[in-house]
């Protein structure tokens, strides 16, 4: 079937995409890989030199850095522990004999859908409002003080938010792998006096274990360039208390206008990010072969 | 199942699962709920009865110009979508129809080009977009979703074109279909579902994105991820008009989410879990 003349249409038919992609993918990158040399103000553009790696050096003396990092690092853990462990639990849950099944996957999956700055603004004004939001109410109900999130917990409170929103992703993967273990595989293990908690631990989670992987490296793609949660609900405060890497790096770029150390902020973050993609590679690339 | 499974135990099972599930769904429930609520109703203190006033819709739309970030929106988000498949569709066709050596390559390459943090290029996109005046137009941020976007595109229908069996084309041609017979009455019929997927799966994650649709607008291309945004000054408590242009803004994209829930997973894992 694969003449010369299917094979030469073949790659013609591909060329828009890859020339596409390969620009997309080089000359941004590069051009934040000069910039990242270069001492580049916006407010002083004339005046622009090489400065070598001292971009590299300033972002890394700078204690906002460290503390971004760390940010980063919290909310990518935190709203993986929240979303793993309940996303397992969920999907436990809704695999059992439930009545109206279809109109509880609606509802759960439903947070996926809202977008970032909606679900941060909600979360932020409606429930955590210290004066007016719906905790402080059941904190008024119960008699106790109400808590004020972002001023006290801001970091914790941004993670569950964002849990909030990816909740929904893991418990849908995690269900659709469980539907997949098979019955009868279940069944035997259950008349072989299997209790729950031995079935759990030696039947499904190993059979979940590869959607398990898939749901720690995607989301962690995406955790890491967490923005419009912490644009609308904290700003990156109190001082740096909720400032990941992609805010340090928007703070620096667009409120501080200096282009090489953003730069050296990004080029930063493109080490983070792939170290974690090569890793998903890997898990995607198996499944290829099959 | 073959288990029987007691009605009790079921009924059990139901209760548990709806109190987590409207927990889960609470924040979306009480901002459809607070948005026909008049403004002092919206902050004074916990209620799930409204007063049913169309007020802060009407508000919305009269004095934020709803209408325009909508359109917005709409044009930004299919037109991505539409230009992406444009683009996409003879790629993953010809990947999955006539794979060469480097098929995989190409494919795993077109993966991590996703891989890259959209912060790393936010100073050379913003400076060309200035450069080139396509700070706050629709069709700069078109592209921009486009180019993010296009990976997911080609590998969600790589995944589907490679199910259609290669056999079904050979007996197409035993019966005597020319080249263009195949393609219009056996080849597309197939290809349709998995390419509508794509589409809805994709005008989702373009409506729902965040960062440069935030970054690269200000008044007159601003979608909906940037008006809602502009909620976030604090000028005052305005819940009910922000519930309401919440709701407006993710209605329509919550109905098609739930269209698509099967799908979401195919495309959103690469095809590693189905």
């Amino acid at each position: 079937m694969a003449t010369r003349q299917t094979r030469t249409l073949a790659r013609f038919m591909m060329a828009p995409s890859v020339i596409l992609l390969l620009i997309w993918m080089v000359v941004p990158l590069a051009m934040t890989l000069w910039f990242s040399f270069l001492n580049y103000n916006l407010l002083n553009p004339a005046n622009v030199s090489f400065g070598g790696l001292f971009n590299y050096r300033y972002f890394y003396t700078d204690p906002a850095f460290f503390q971004s990092i760390w940010n980063t690092l919290v909310i990518v853990v935190g709203v993986l522990l929240i979303t793993i462990i309940g996303g397992i639990a969920l999907a436990l849950l809704l695999d059992q004999p439930i009545f109206g099944q279809g109109i509880v996957r609606i509802l759960v999956i439903s947070p996926f859908f809202v977008m970032p700055p909606v679900a941060a603004l909600v979360w932020k004004n409606m429930l955590m409002n210290p004066s007016y939001g719906v905790f402080a109410d059941i904190a008024h109900a119960l008699g106790v003080q109400p808590v004020d999130w972002f001023a006290s917990f801001p970091l914790f409170s941004i993670v569950i938010i964002v849990a909030w929103q990816w909740l929904p992703f893991a418990t849908l993967i995690l269900l659709t792998s469980l539907q997949s273990l098979d019955t009868e595989q279940k069944e035997a293990a259950e008349m072989d006096g299997a209790g729950f908690v031995s079935r759990f631990i030696y039947l499904t989670l190993p059979h979940m274990a590869r959607a398990i992987t898939v749901v720690i490296l995607i989301q962690t793609i995406f955790l890491l360039g967490i923005y419009a949660e912490i644009l609308v609900t904290t700003n990156g405060g109190p001082g740096y208390a909720t400032t990941n890497l992609p805010f340090l790096i928007y703070r620096t770029a667009l409120l501080g206008y200096d282009i090489g150390g953003a730069s050296a902020g990004g080029i930063i973050a493109v080490v983070l990010a792939n170290i974690v993609a090569i890793f998903l590679m890997r898990a995607v690339g198996k499944n290829l072969d099959r | 199942m073959a288990r029987a499974v007691s009605t009790r135990t079921k009924i059990g099972w139901t209760i548990a699962a709806w109190i987590v599930a409207l927990l889960i769904f609470f924040p979306i429930l009480y901002t459809i709920i607070t948005s026909f609520k008049t403004e002092p109703e919206a902050i004074s203190g916990f209620s799930l009865i409204p007063s049913g006033t169309l007020e802060s819709y009407w508000e919305v739309q009269s004095r934020y110009n709803y209408f325009q970030p909508f359109m917005n929106s709409v044009i930004i988000s299919v037109g991505s979508t539409v230009l992406a498949l444009l683009v996409g569709i003879p790629a993953a066709w010809s990947m999955a129809f006539s794979p060469g050596r480097f098929t995989k390559d190409i494919l795993m390459w077109m993966l991590s080009t996703k891989m890259m943090p959209a912060v790393a290029v936010l100073v050379p996109i913003y400076l060309l977009f200035r450069d080139w005046g396509l700070l706050d137009s629709r069709i700069g941020l078109t592209v921009m979703l486009m180019l993010i976007n296009l990976p997911i595109v080609v590998w969600m229908l790589y995944t589907y074109f490679r199910e259609i069996p290669g056999e079904i084309l050979e007996a197409a041609r035993m019966d005597g279909a020319t080249l263009w017979g195949e393609i219009v009455y056996v080849l597309t019929p197939m290809a349709v579902p998995g390419i509508a997927s794509t589409l809805l799966l994709n005008i989702i994650l373009a409506w729902n994105e965040s960062f440069w649709t935030i970054r690269l607008t200000t008044v007159n291309a601003a979608p909906l991820t940037a008006f809602i945004t502009s909620f976030s000054s604090p000028q005052g408590l305005f819940w009910a008009k922000l519930s309401a242009a919440s709701t407006l803004a993710i209605a329509p994209i919550l109905i098609m989410g739930w269209f698509s829930q099967r799908q979401l997973v195919r495309g959103l894992t690469f095809g590693a879990v189905k």
